[in-house]
């Protein structure tokens, strides 16, 4: 089955793409960074005896998303599994302040990824066949369930890409490709370090071996952990007169 | 952007601990970033944490953790050489190259080190007298320098660079990736031969006999005095042929979770009894003087790694552990000194290693050179550890010899300079390199390694 990783050198997509790799997928890894891409498919190759192939790519670069997808296909004839791994959280009083910096957070979070989605949604529902369905899966985040005043550009962001793989979700059944929505909590990433909490903090290992396990039994909509799927459904409960009064 | 993170960080030995300000770096470009954006503060790489004192600690400056530059680059099955990035652990290597039939050239008493410290400290491992240090079987190495440059070092190309950068503490630049030759094993055992030893005598004896084995090491009773100085296990060892069968050791049987240092933290464990229950146990658990026997890896080279963070079980003062060499001396005379002040001065020597070095070949901080090495650690007890320390440090430095720089937490600058006299031409490299003195450590800074140039 191959895979096609878009944001490759992210610590959650490396360790999904070593799970593919160890069952012994081929893989096309595609980033902003094609060094850093390389640099991953080579630890794949020699861990795995993997087939990785690296390759650049800018989300905010909308017309070459097609052409991309057309290239991984080519090389590793097919794709199976599509995972949308990037993001850029920014930084919030930056975006507030400069406008250019929030609209770069919305474009690679929400426009790049629905870009690169409807590219993959051509791609597949043009090469479906009774043996092949395929599968794509997107990466959002518990931030996306509620805007919050301390990282609004990042959660509507990622709130409209969850909203749009609902959708895609419905109109890719009649091809049969499925699409899942991986929305994560807490994990070690550059995003959470240094991040003082009692709430516990998932390792991108743990993350990526939920993620697979949920594309390879077909989820919807994958929480992770597991716990934030309670704690999102609490925190939308919360009337918005009360909600927008606390300081979360 | 770089996120900094203020974390408390100790070495192995638990002192000093220190609160730095840390980058955790998932790529080299965000190492390039961290530089670019350092704002005049110093900077140091820091891997897995296994130097014992102050040599990855930076107090006032950037801390870049490096565990997750973990990748591996390229491996040559034909020829052994493997390319790796420096967060790579030999404990990884072991695990996915062993079963290939290749192993680490070099390895020290614990797997938990990274390959970029492997080579900052230019390790030593216990077939120092046949294969050298680590960075005998490295062929080149990728620095990242303070201007944001990343320059390729081999013994042809900025060969000086190469040289100062093995033992260099990572002081020369960030080490990115380097390439290290891996040996071909034939099986994942080991044979080894453990002999007890009555003393010094009995361990240059098996010592000497055992010269065509690629490893050897000893285990010495630091507490044992006069006739019986020196009194302990001597283990020599090789890799086996293939089809070799292991018998598991009795550690084996219980659940990992159990064999943790945490369970013991605790400041009184280890006292003058236990320290010296301890020691008699080891060499009694021998009863034959002689014994033949294959064991895993595991327990052969890394027999303490079998308990998770056995340093907690020094409490919360912590310990040092007192590494040195004196060179060869057909009476020991340095040797017998500095054993006897040890086991004369109500310290406590809880665990004790000697192995005899091979040649040196090194940039100016390495720290194996031909003669004997000793290994003790001692529980944290203030001055009294303190000042046979520096005591010590006289006969060591009076005979020619040195203490390890990875091990050591408090030796002064005039013992540093009397034990590594060539510290001035490395310190030349390092400036030409780093001119603005950006890498740092509170190590270099008590040596006075990386002053301001006058």
């Amino acid at each position: 089955m191959p895979v096609l990783i878009l944001g490759a050198t992210s610590r959650i997509a490396q360790a999904i793409a070593a799970e593919y790799a160890a069952a012994g997928e081929t893989l096309y890894l595609a980033a902003r960074d094609a060094d850093e891409a390389e640099r991953i498919a080579a630890d794949l190759r020699v861990r795995h005896s993997a087939t990785a192939t690296a390759a650049a790519f800018d989300a905010r670069d909308f017309d070459s998303h097609p052409a991309l997808i057309a290239a991984a296909a080519e090389a590793m004839g097919g794709i199976d599994i599509a995972i949308v791994a990037f993001g850029e959280t920014g930084e919030q009083k930056e975006s507030e302040s400069d406008f250019r910096k929030a609209l770069s957070v919305i474009e690679v979070n929400y426009t790049g990824a629905v870009s690169v989605c409807e590219a993959l949604a051509a791609h597949m529902a043009a090469h479906a066949t009774e043996n092949r369905s395929g599968v794509i899966a997107g990466i959002s985040t518990v931030a996306g369930d509620r805007g919050r005043p301390s990282n609004y550009f990042y959660g509507s962001a990622k709130g409209g890409f969850s909203l749009y793989l609902q959708g895609l979700r419905g109109r890719m059944r009649r091809h049969g490709v499925h699409v899942m929505t991986a929305k994560l909590g807490f994990v070690d990433t550059p995003m959470t370090y240094g991040l003082k909490t009692r709430i516990p903090i998932a390792s991108p290992e743990a993350a990526a071996r939920a993620i697979t396990r949920g594309i390879r039994r077909r989820k919807d909509t994958l929480y992770y952990p597991r716990f934030w799927r309670f704690v999102m459904f609490a925190i939308k409960a919360i009337p918005e007169r009360l909600f927008k009064r606390l300081s979360v | 952007m770089s996120t900094t993170v203020t974390q408390q960080l100790e070495g192995w030995g638990r002192y000093p601990r220190i609160s730095a300000e840390c980058v955790r770096a998932g790529s080299r470009r965000d190492l390039q970033d961290a530089i670019a954006s350092r704002d005049g503060k110093p900077m140091l790489a820091r891997g897995m944490g296994r130097a014992y004192g102050d040599a990855a600690l930076l107090s006032s400056g950037i801390t870049l953790l490096t565990e997750r530059l973990d990748r591996i680059l390229g491996f040559d099955a034909d020829t052994g050489w493997l390319r790796c990035e420096a967060g790579v652990s030999i404990a990884e290597i072991v695990r996915i190259f062993l079963p290939r039939g290749f192993f680490p050239p070099v390895v020290p008493g614990t797997r938990f080190v990274s390959v970029g410290g492997a080579l900052a400290s230019d390790i030593h491992g216990k077939n120092h007298h046949v294969a050298g240090t680590w960075s005998s079987h490295v062929r080149n190495v990728e620095l990242l320098k303070s201007t944001g440059e990343i320059v390729v070092c081999d013994a042809d190309h900025e060969s000086e660079l190469f040289r100062a950068t093995a033992g260099g503490q990572g002081l020369t630049g960030i080490i990115l990736s380097m390439e290290i030759r891996l040996i071909r094993v034939e099986s994942p055992a080991v044979e080894m031969e453990s002999i007890r030893v009555r003393n010094l005598e009995e361990f240059f004896e098996a010592s000497d006999a055992a010269s065509d084995w690629p490893y050897s090491v000893g285990w010495i009773n630091g507490l044992a005095k006069g006739n019986s100085l020196g009194r302990g296990i001597f283990m020599a060892g090789r890799h086996a042929p293939a089809g070799t069968r292991v018998k598991k050791g009795p550690l084996a049987l219980i659940p990992r979770r159990f064999l943790s240092g945490r369970l013991l933290q605790s400041n009184l464990l280890l006292n003058g009894l236990t320290a010296r229950m301890f020691n008699a146990a080891y060499y009694r658990k021998q009863l034959r003087r002689n014994i033949r026997r294959n064991v895993g890896v595991y327990p052969y080279f890394f027999p303490l790694d079998a308990v998770h963070r056995w340093n907690l079980m020094y409490g919360n003062r912590g310990f040092f552990q007192y590494q040195y060499v004196v060179p060869p001396d057909p009476e020991h005379r340095a040797l017998r000194q500095t054993l006897s002040e040890i086991s004369n001065s109500r310290t406590l020597p809880v665990l004790g290693v000697i192995k005899e070095f091979g040649p040196e070949q090194h940039g100016g901080l390495s720290f194996p050179t031909p003669g004997v090495t000793v290994a003790l650690d001692f529980p944290n007890q203030g001055d009294r550890s303190l000042s046979l320390f520096s005591r010590l440090d006289d006969i060591v430095a009076d005979a020619g010899g040195r203490v390890y720089l990875t091990k050591d937490a408090r030796l002064g600058r005039d013992a540093f300079r009397r034990m590594y006299p060539d510290w001035e031409r490395w310190k030349v490299v390092r400036d030409a390199a780093d001119p603005d003195g950006v890498f740092q450590s509170d190590l270099s800074r008590r040596l006075g390694l990386t002053d301001a140039v006058d």
